[in-house]
């Protein structure tokens, strides 16, 4: 056939290696996922010690460490998870994978004292935390000390008594704020008692809890980057930690609740005195801004109405965008390219990368059959639906198809229309595994990455129920922005409102979103539309070459134009390592670059303020953990989108 | 001058334009045309809202009356009856004497009344004013339950909407004030009913839902245990009271669930060793007495907080070291503060006002938390100025202040220690015998109590008290009618008797009179006997005076003891009396007494033989300082009691199980054998 003979003209052209080897072969497919889950590294030292019921410990660990301080980013500043064998004062033995201390010393008097300190120092952007010691033995005399210190403070001292060191002792009960002398603080402490020291790292304060009670402030004024950290002073005494490993005793998550609700109303009720007009202004410009920059047209023009705003761009330049989104955004790329050509004239020979990335979109759409190119040979026959008793939208195949684009979605920049709407899309096939790994790359604020941010909150937080209710009252808008996902996505009601709104704008179309789904051959199965593709395709390696002439080597192009030929050296594309590219979510992108550039064009802002708002204030929150402000842990964006 | 004359009449002319006003909407309720009536009322209801004056003139012109009449009138429109019901809510939103005004036209049977139409905006109407008036504190609750139909059918409307919700368990929490009331509205299903809206989608009915609850279980164990098996939702009551305790959750609903856990502890429904007490409830009251807190949340904290551990000491114990509450509560006596006197009026009188309040209730919160444990009585005593806030405390001019201030001197006044530090070096009996001489029972209970301690012999305090004359004051108290304060007084005495001086003893029975004596004697009341007893032997110990003392009043004693071992008793009031006898027998002229009443002998003799061993010892106690070789007359005595066949017993009791007693029977046949 035609396809095969392009594989094997493919494989000369672009000694592409692997095609040969796996062509066709759905099982090998896996092998090729790179995009496999990285959760597990910041273990992955221990996990080879293959004892299961440690893995279950770390396992429970990370879980609860990531429940608490959702905020914290451990690769720039990882949490405590045991005790460091290398901070530590000679007199003291570890052992159970670090989390026991016991004393080794002579224990004769003070100076036979003895520290260690956890492996790191608490983040700020914890907020609040909290760790325990069980104070397994109390040895000869009791005389434990369970605080916090800075790095370097002697450790042949109990913790307290230095400065930049602060602790609980049990002989006494009394508090050694970085003094000899200690203070009556609360009661004493023996063999069997849980101990717990919660560092607040909004007010800089401290306060200790016995066995489930909190026992109020100790400490006040507290420096950062202080260590969790333990000494004991007389043979016999050994006492285990728990930073998290284990649920705690003291209920912690309560207290931070109560924190989280004073930051929150905080924030809520913060004033904004006389300046309420100006404020309101601002917002609405916030909202007719985000609704005129995604083509939103006649909600835009309603909301100004009712607002009394004014729109900058004139109403026909919001159409013409529209319309043009709306070709992308069904898969009719080569319409959209010349609808561009022909209302923008000039831009896309401006922009010869964008052209390239659409042209490539458009090689991609021919294959799914959704492109007029080859749709002008397809008859939609009814006969291909009747073959597809039930919802035609929802295939099987199609589903585990469908599971695979969601995985790496959150690695690539997805949807530039509408954050509200893929967070959920990603909330519910929830990837544990994705969150901390795409978490990472923090943009620079004058480039800020808005769908990156957002997807990576949105993996973070919970599923609600609620949510969904809200959503589907919502406004007309969000269902513009999200039908063209294209009913693939989820079977809720909402999306089908969408596919039946889609269905209602694109009149004469309404056959495109059922092809995508159901009828899937290649080209929608017709010889005629094949043999354009390949011309086509053909076409798109000539511009690539006559680019790459133009202005030196481009691997982005070169990796994109693989990746969509290599579509066709599977038998199935949908359902091959590549497939992801046939999503219809993969419109988005390409969609939401062409929309800014054609703002851009009209010298107007190529990202709505909307966004460049919601990009600074999660710049914001992650400042503030750099400069050690504690509440950044409870005013987290995400919290504050619905 | 001038000004103020000419203003005068000003005022007038201005208030009799708004009387005429007033008078002309009153006037439209009396138009023949019901639509023109219809327009006349909403316009009135229009013209009342937020106008104190202007309520104020319509009920003085009677617009009430009509109101009332317009709404019970079944040819009214339900437009019409409905606008009559909003009008009058809006007339009971004014001042107090609104609703005394509202109240004494009836407007309560009416309203009930009109509960029974079927429309569902009339009845919210009308609950809706019916929850302004019971709300207030000039109504009387008991108008609630005059109608026994009422609460039924107030019930069945709880299902009507979210509305009758709000506005009945609104109703019931403000009205449901003693047993009674409390019964009433378990026995029509308030349990059942309200249990669902505690998950309510409205705050407030969850709010009012849960205010019911806490006023339900007060003191109320057949509530409280119904409460504990009350499932909503498919969790457990106190697992969705716990909930609403979290640190997010709102001041107001966790301090209301925290009382309705202490409520349902205090009851026997809930173990005081129960997570949901120990690590919820009480931590949450702690945290409602921080300084973070309203002053009224404050006050409620620490007053429930007080209530939940007062019986039980690990509660009282784990109380005292969490959050510093001990220190934490000295500051509620910081109130007016020096700063709010000079910055800020408004501040100054709230803060008067609640400072009465806030010291009472640290006094109340401090009691408990000493009740038991020497330590944190300790703890206490050593809290800044504690020792001189108690003795202000006990002159204030409030009695709810000077009450909490003695019951916090009497919990810490079980401490020896303090006994002989802290109160004696602040002269605390000076202050309490000042409230002793003039206060209500229920302060001279907690008074006389503590003084009782006070007088404890190792009490340097005694001294001191003694020579104030108090002893006429607790004779007196021992002829009150309350059983508390006869038995606060016979104790004191008795506590003073102990190791006393003669002339303090011979004091004691000139001044108390053996008449009382005998009379407290046969007391109804268990207790106030025993001290009686207990007096008596403490007067009669040491030989001289328990032949002085039996010299004067020996008859009447050894009737008395004879009527008591007859009598219908106790085994601690026979061995107290025994040992009475024993304390006598140890006399040297009072022996006699007994040796010559074989009839005493007899019994003496019974209990030697009794099943119980404490008499059968103290019995023999008795025998054996009959029989005491060195002194005088022993040798007949001994004859005496041989032939009575006390030998014999003794001999007996020598094979006895019980070590003491088996010692005891030795002990005395070696005055045989010498």
């Amino acid at each position: 056939s035609s396809s095969d003979s392009f594989r094997r003209w493919l494989c000369v052209q672009l000694q592409y290696p692997h095609v040969t080897v796996i062509r066709g072969y759905l099982s090998a497919a896996a092998s090729l996922q790179s995009s496999a889950p990285k959760m597990a590294e910041l273990g992955a030292g221990s996990l080879l010690t293959g004892d299961p019921a440690f893995n279950y410990q770390e396992h429970e660990l990370n879980e609860r460490l990531k429940r608490l301080y959702p905020a914290v980013n451990e690769e720039e500043t990882p949490l405590p998870r045991s005790w460091s064998p290398k901070d530590k004062y000679s007199y003291i033995g570890l052992s159970q994978n670090n989390l026991r201390v016991h004393y080794k010393g002579h224990g004769k008097n003070h100076k036979d004292a003895a520290s260690v300190r956890a492996t790191h120092p608490i983040p700020a952007a914890c907020g609040i935390y909290y760790f325990e010691v069980k104070i397994v033995s109390k040895g000869r005399d009791g005389y434990m000390g369970i605080g916090l210190s800075a790095q370097g403070v002697n450790m042949n001292r109990l913790p307290g008594w230095d400065k930049h060191s602060y602790g609980y002792h049990g002989d006494d009960g009394h508090s050694f704020c970085s003094s000899g002398t200690g203070q009556p603080y609360g009661p004493t402490f023996t063999t069997g008692d849980v101990i717990g020291c919660c560092v607040n790292l909004i007010n800089n304060t401290c306060f200790y809890t016995k066995n489930g009670h909190s026992l109020g402030v100790a400490f006040t004024d507290l420096p950062p980057n202080l260590y969790p950290t333990v000494g004991l002073q007389t043979p016999g005494e050994i006492v285990d930690a728990n930073f998290g490993q284990q649920p705690f005793v003291f209920d912690i998550e309560d207290y931070m609740s109560e924190w989280r609700a004073k930051i929150h109303s905080m924030i809520a009720r913060f004033p904004i005195g006389e300046r309420l007009g100006d404020w309101q202004s601002v917002l609405q410009n916030m909202v007719s801004s985000y609704l005129v920059h995604h083509g939103y047209c006649a909600t835009a023009m309603a909301f100004s109405r009712a607002t009394e705003t004014m729109i900058q761009e004139d109403q026909t330049s919001i159409k013409n965008r529209q319309r043009i989104q709306k070709l992308v955004l069904a898969g009719r790329v080569g319409e959209a390219i010349d609808a561009t050509q022909q209302l923008y004239p000039g831009l896309l020979e401006h922009n010869p990368n964008l052209l390239f990335m659409l042209k490539c979109r458009q090689f991609v759409e021919m294959v799914n059959g959704t492109d007029s190119e080859v749709r002008c040979f397809s008859v939609h026959s009814p006969k291909s639906q009747d073959s597809y008793p039930g919802s035609p939208n929802l295939s099987p195949r199609h589903g585990a198809t469908n599971a695979h684009v969601h995985n790496t979605g959150a690695d690539s920049p997805t949807c530039s229309n509408g954050v509200t709407p893929t967070n959920k899309n990603k909330s519910h096939n929830k990837y544990t595994g994705v969150s901390s790994a795409s978490s990472s790359p923090s943009s620079s604020p004058s480039s800020v990455n808005y769908s990156e941010s957002n997807s990576t909150d949105s993996t973070k937080s919970q599923p609600h129920s609620a949510t969904s209710n809200q959503e589907t009252s919502d406004s007309e808008m969000e269902i513009e922005a999200e039908h063209y996902s294209n009913g693939v996505t989820e079977s809720s009601t909402r999306i089908m409102n969408g596919t039946y709104k889609h269905q209602e704008i694109l009149q004469a179309d309404d056959s495109s979103v059922d092809d995508s789904c159901s009828s899937r051959q290649l080209c929608g199965g017709n010889q005629a539309a094949t043999e354009r593709m390949i011309q086509f395709g053909r076409e798109l390696q000539a511009l690539s070459e006559q680019l790459c002439r133009q202005y030196g080597k481009n691997a982005t192009h070169k990796k994109m134009l693989q990746d969509a030929f290599s579509l066709l050296a599977y038998s199935d594309p949908w359902n091959c390592p590549v497939g992801q590219q046939l999503d219809p979510m993969q419109r988005e992108a390409i969609c939401s670059a062409l929309n800014s550039a054609i703002l851009e064009s009209q010298n107007l802002p190529k990202q709505p303020p909307l966004m460049l708002a919601l990009g600074q204030a999660t710049e914001c929150v992650q400042l503030m953990a750099r400069v050690r402000s504690g509440s950044c842990s409870f005013a987290r964006v995400d919290n504050f989108l619905h | 001058m001038m000004a103020c004359l000419l203003e005068a009449p000003l005022r007038i002319s201005v208030l009799s334009e708004v009387t005429a006003t007033s008078r002309h909407y009153v006037d439209r309720l009396f138009d023949p045309d019901p639509q023109n009536v219809l327009q006349g009322v909403i316009d009135m209801k229009n013209a009342v809202i937020g106008n104190n004056k202007q309520k104020a003139n319509l009920i003085v012109l009677g617009a009430v009356p009509r109101l009332l009449y317009l709404l019970q009138q079944s040819s009214s429109s339900l437009e019409l009856r409905t606008e009559c019901a909003v009008v009058l809510g809006s007339l009971a939103m004014g001042t107090e004497n609104n609703i005394k005004s509202l109240v004494d036209c009836h407007i309560i049977p009416a309203l009930l009344q009109g509960l029974l139409c079927s429309d569902l905006i009339f009845i919210e109407a009308c609950l809706r004013c019916l929850r302004t008036i019971f709300i207030s504190p000039v109504t009387p609750v008991q108008l609630l339950y005059t109608d026994p139909t009422v609460i039924p059918h107030i019930m069945s409307l709880l299902s009507r909407s979210q509305h009758t919700q709000e506005y009945i368990t609104q109703i019931f929490a403000h009205c449901c004030k003693t047993p009674e009331h409390q019964m009433v509205l378990f026995n029509h299903g308030a349990i059942q009913n309200i249990a669902p809206l505690l998950i309510s989608p409205s705050y407030k009915v969850r709010m009012q839902a849960l205010k019911c609850f806490s006023v339900l279980a007060y003191e109320n164990a057949q509530v409280s245990m119904t409460l504990v098996n009350v499932l909503v939702d498919g969790e457990q009551l106190s697992q969705v009271f716990a909930r609403m305790m979290q640190r997010d959750k709102p001041i107001e609903m966790q301090l209301t669930a925290a009382k309705c856990l202490t409520y349902m502890c205090r009851a026997g429904a809930i173990r005081t060793d129960d997570n949901c007490i120990i690590l919820k409830t009480l931590p949450c009251l702690v945290r409602m007495c921080s300084k973070e807190r309203l002053l009224e949340e404050r006050v409620e904290g620490a007053e429930t907080l007080a209530f939940l551990m007062e019986p039980d000491i690990e509660l009282q114990r784990i109380a005292s070291v969490t959050d510093h509450l001990v220190s934490m509560l000295a500051d509620y006596f910081k109130y007016p503060s020096s700063v709010s006197a000079i910055t800020d009026i408004k501040r100054l009188d709230h803060d008067l006002k609640h400072a009465h309040e806030l010291r009472q209730a640290a006094f109340k919160l401090y009691a408990s938390l000493g009740s038991n444990d020497e330590d944190i009585r300790k703890k206490i005593t050593e809290t800044e100025n504690m020792m001189d806030r108690i003795v202000s405390g006990l002159s204030e001019s409030s009695i709810k202040v000077r009450l909490a201030a003695v019951r916090c001197l009497h919990s810490l006044s079980r401490s020896v220690q303090q006994l002989r530090t802290s109160f004696h070096d602040h002269a605390v009996w000076k202050p309490l015998m000042k409230l002793l001489q003039n206060a209500p029972d229920e302060v001279l209970v907690m008074a006389s109590s503590t003084l009782c301690n006070l007088l404890l012999e190792f009490s340097p305090s005694k001294e001191p008290i003694l020579e104030s004359g108090v002893i006429e004051l607790l004779c007196s108290l021992t002829q009150s009618d309350s059983p508390a304060l006869r038995v606060n007084g016979i104790w004191a005495l008795m506590n003073m008797a102990f190791q006393a001086d003669q002339k303090v003893k011979v004091e004691i029975v000139r001044a108390l009179g053996t008449e009382q004596l005998f009379r407290l004697l046969s007391d109804p009341d268990t207790n106030v006997l025993m001290k009686t007893l207990g007096l008596l032997r403490n007067l009669l110990s040491t030989r001289p005076h328990i032949d002085q003392i039996m010299s004067s009043h020996g008859k009447q004693i050894m009737q008395a003891v004879t009527l008591i071992l007859e009598g219908e008793h106790s085994i601690e009031v026979k061995e107290q009396t025994l040992c009475i006898l024993a304390n006598i027998a140890d006399g040297n002229t009072a022996k006699e007494l007994i040796m010559t009443n074989d009839d005493m002998l007899q019994k003496i003799k019974y209990y030697m033989g009794h099943s119980n061993v404490k008499l059968q010892l103290a019995a023999t106690f008795c025998i054996s300082n009959l029989i005491w070789n060195e002194e005088d007359g022993s040798q007949e005595r001994q004859d005496k009691l041989r032939e009575m066949g006390f030998v014999d017993i003794l001999h007996k009791l020598t094979q006895a199980s019980d070590p003491s007693l088996c010692d005891r029977a030795k002990t005395a046949m070696q005055q045989y054998l010498a």
